[in-house]
């Protein structure tokens, strides 16, 4: 436990120059240990996804540090040539809708991310079968996405996240779409998924359902973050 | 690595064979119009071939007797019997007529021949069924294609003929099938006419400013002649001994008795070159639009193909995948396309090609060289779809 998954400090981002210039981070600071499932909340447009979207290397920051696994990969400038290798390898992505490749079945849906990472096939699919195996969806290995409840596709989703071992999982409103016992159904997943791959899962949410399950909260207001203990409710 | 472009492909094939078979038919337009210009040559070659010619003699300074026409007495064979090398020769008569048979207008074209030998330069090669023509009247070879069966009779202007042979592939350089018949019979059915018309005739054509062309001396002699004379024929066709360089005779032919002779490769360059010129730039500027037409649907069907799976490219690219396996997705969709495409419409021409009127020549190097212009345009036409899903931000995979 001592090398965080996540480490920000004093990141910012702004969009647009000028007159047009929103500041749309103003300084986060952040720290989320592996296996920790940690949520992130704030009112609409107070840079969540933003945030989101720093970590997830797909917008630069405008200014501050930013560490994975202990690797420094921002400061000031990327600090890492290959982003694209970066996703696929060390961050897991969990999308509100679950965004699984509608032309691929089930298991290749898993097993794309290991195969784009260069492993062979069969490896590939083993790894996806195991993973799917454990989020209790391995019945369903050769169906078609759209064959799927919306349920069964967010664990997909989240095995795929999981399928190159990232350190870290960024979850986008993981259980929008969901009722209240299959929403929490998800974050027992996401929990046990935390513990048992040694994995840091940063949870943005509105989902009055689930942040009383959160041990720890970041509140996220007009660009900056503040900590807080959560319920830790039990599921 | 699985295959991104073929999973999708499979994920969608209704949709994408539909598309393939739309653009198969485009194809099969395109190498049908190719293979309506081949035939037109095709045409234009079997015609000089199976006419058994080595020389065509005909009026000075004409293109006869297929692209212009010709007239010359029909005796000038006797000047050309003796020069060196010559081996035989043809007198043939060519006329284009509408013949009304069996309540159906075909147009066919009346050939004259010579038939007090057999194989006589212009006559036809080989016939399917029959006999040659024996009697110097009323007896009639004729094309498969002129739909006429054998002992059938049939009235050619004032007479009534009787089929007695059938040949194929012995068509005018515009495709018309052709009938044979003697070169006496052909005469008569070309030049003669009753006396009233002659007379008539006459005094119109002499008045008749089309035959009073400047630079175009003769003409009126020429049209004169030909209206009221039965002893003129279209040209003379010559066969040459082995061995005979027919330039050199046709050059003796031209010195000495003052006609135009034409060797088989000038006659080539009149039938194919010259007589279907404008048909083949005609056909030309159809296949190019053709082509392009194909570059624009292809690229669009890419296109829209590509921007419905926006939110997949963008997933695709959030979790790493590079930007040349997107791009190969979407080029391999695009050859698939392509190939279904080819596939289609080299399928599609073979089976309505028999059906035009003219004869549809579909070469095997026209179906390769088009397989390899369709894959260019399917390639270059992805690229408008690979560089819009280049552009695609995996940002948008995360959303607001
Ligand atoms: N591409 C952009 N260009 C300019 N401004 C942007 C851009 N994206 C976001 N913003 C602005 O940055 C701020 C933070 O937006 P962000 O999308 O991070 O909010 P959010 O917390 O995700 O909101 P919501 O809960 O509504 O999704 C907002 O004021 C927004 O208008
Ligand atoms: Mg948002």
């Amino acid at each position: 436990m001592d090398t965080p998954a996540i480490k920000l400090t004093g990141l910012k981002k702004r969009y647009g120059t000028g007159d047009a210039a929103v500041d749309a981070l103003k300084g986060v600071d952040m720290t989320i240990w592996p296996g920790e499932v940690v949520g992130l909340v704030g009112p609409s447009g107070s840079g969540k996804s933003t945030l989101l979207k720093c970590l997830g290397a797909v917008i630069e920051p405008t200014a501050g540090h930013m560490e994975l696994a202990g690797e420094v990969i921002y400061d000031g400038v990327w600090k890492i040539s290959d982003l694209r290798a970066l996703r696929r390898d060390r961050i897991g992505f969990v999308f509100q809708a679950p965004y699984l490749i509608p032309f691929l079945d089930v298991t290749d849906n898993v097993a794309l991310l290991p195969m784009l990472a260069g492993r062979d096939n069969a490896a590939a699919r083993k790894r996806a079968l195991d993973l799917l195996t454990a989020l209790d969806v391995r019945h369903r290995a050769g169906a078609q996405v759209s064959q799927l409840s919306g349920g069964e596709q967010q664990r997909v989703a989240i095995a795929r996240s999981l399928a190159n071992h990232a350190p870290v999982i960024l979850a986008d409103e993981p259980t929008a779409p969901l009722d209240s016992e299959r929403a929490l159904a998800v974050v027992r997943i996401l929990n046990d998924m935390a513990q048992q791959y040694n994995t840091a899962i940063i949870v943005v949410t509105h989902d009055e359902k689930i942040i009383p399950t959160f041990k720890r909260i970041y509140h996220i207001r007009d660009g900056k973050t503040h900590e807080e203990a959560g319920e830790g409710r039990p599921i | 690595m699985i295959n991104l472009a073929s999973r999708d492909v499979l994920h969608g094939w209704g949709k994408f064979l539909f598309t393939g078979i739309g653009l198969g038919l485009l194809i099969g337009a395109t190498l049908t119009m190719a293979g309506v210009f081949r035939g037109m040559v095709d045409d234009g070659q079997v015609l000089i071939d199976n006419s058994g010619a080595d020389l065509w003699v005909v009026q000075q300074g004409t293109l006869g007797p297929y692209a212009e026409p010709s007239s010359i007495r029909d005796d000038v064979w006797r000047g050309i019997v003796g020069i060196q090398g010559v081996a035989e020769t043809g007198n043939a008569a060519y006329l284009t007529i509408q013949m009304q048979q069996a309540g159906k207008d075909t147009r066919v074209m009346i050939v004259g021949i010579e038939v007090d030998r057999p194989n006589r330069p212009g006559a036809p090669p080989y016939l399917t069924s029959g006999r040659p023509i024996l009697q110097g009247h009323y007896e009639a070879i004729a094309d498969e294609k002129a739909g006429l069966r054998l002992g059938e009779r049939v009235r050619i202007r004032r007479h009534d003929y009787t089929v007695v042979g059938l040949t194929r592939r012995m068509v005018s350089s515009s495709g018309d099938p052709m009938i044979f018949v003697s070169l006496k019979d052909a005469q008569e059915i070309q030049f003669l006419k009753d006396n009233d018309a002659l007379v008539n005739e006459r005094a119109r054509t002499a008045t008749n400013p089309a035959f009073n062309r400047p630079g175009v001396p003769g003409l009126l002699e020429a049209a004169q002649a030909s209206a009221t004379q039965a002893r003129n024929v279209n040209a003379v066709l010559v066969r040459l001994a082995p061995g005979t360089d027919a330039d050199v005779v046709a050059g003796d032919i031209r010195r000495w008795n003052r006609l135009t002779a034409y060797t088989k490769a000038q006659m080539e360059d009149i039938l194919v070159a010259k007589l279907i010129a404008t048909s083949a730039k005609q056909i030309g500027m159809f296949l190019a639009i053709l082509a392009v037409v194909t570059a624009a649907i292809v690229a669009f069907i890419i296109y829209t193909m590509t921007l419905a799976k926006v939110r997949e490219i963008a997933v695709l690219k959030l979790i790493g995948a590079k930007n040349r396996t997107i791009a190969a997705m979407i080029l391999q969709q695009a050859m698939a396309l392509g190939v279904i495409g080819f596939l289609v419409g080299r399928m599609a021409a073979g089976l309505w090609g028999p059906a035009f009127p003219k004869y549809v020549l579909l070469l095997p190097q026209d179906a390769i060289g088009g397989f390899a212009i369709v894959l260019t345009i399917c390639a270059l036409a992805s690229s408008v779809a690979i560089r819009a899903a280049l552009a695609i931000d995996p940002a948008e995979a995360i959303g607001g």
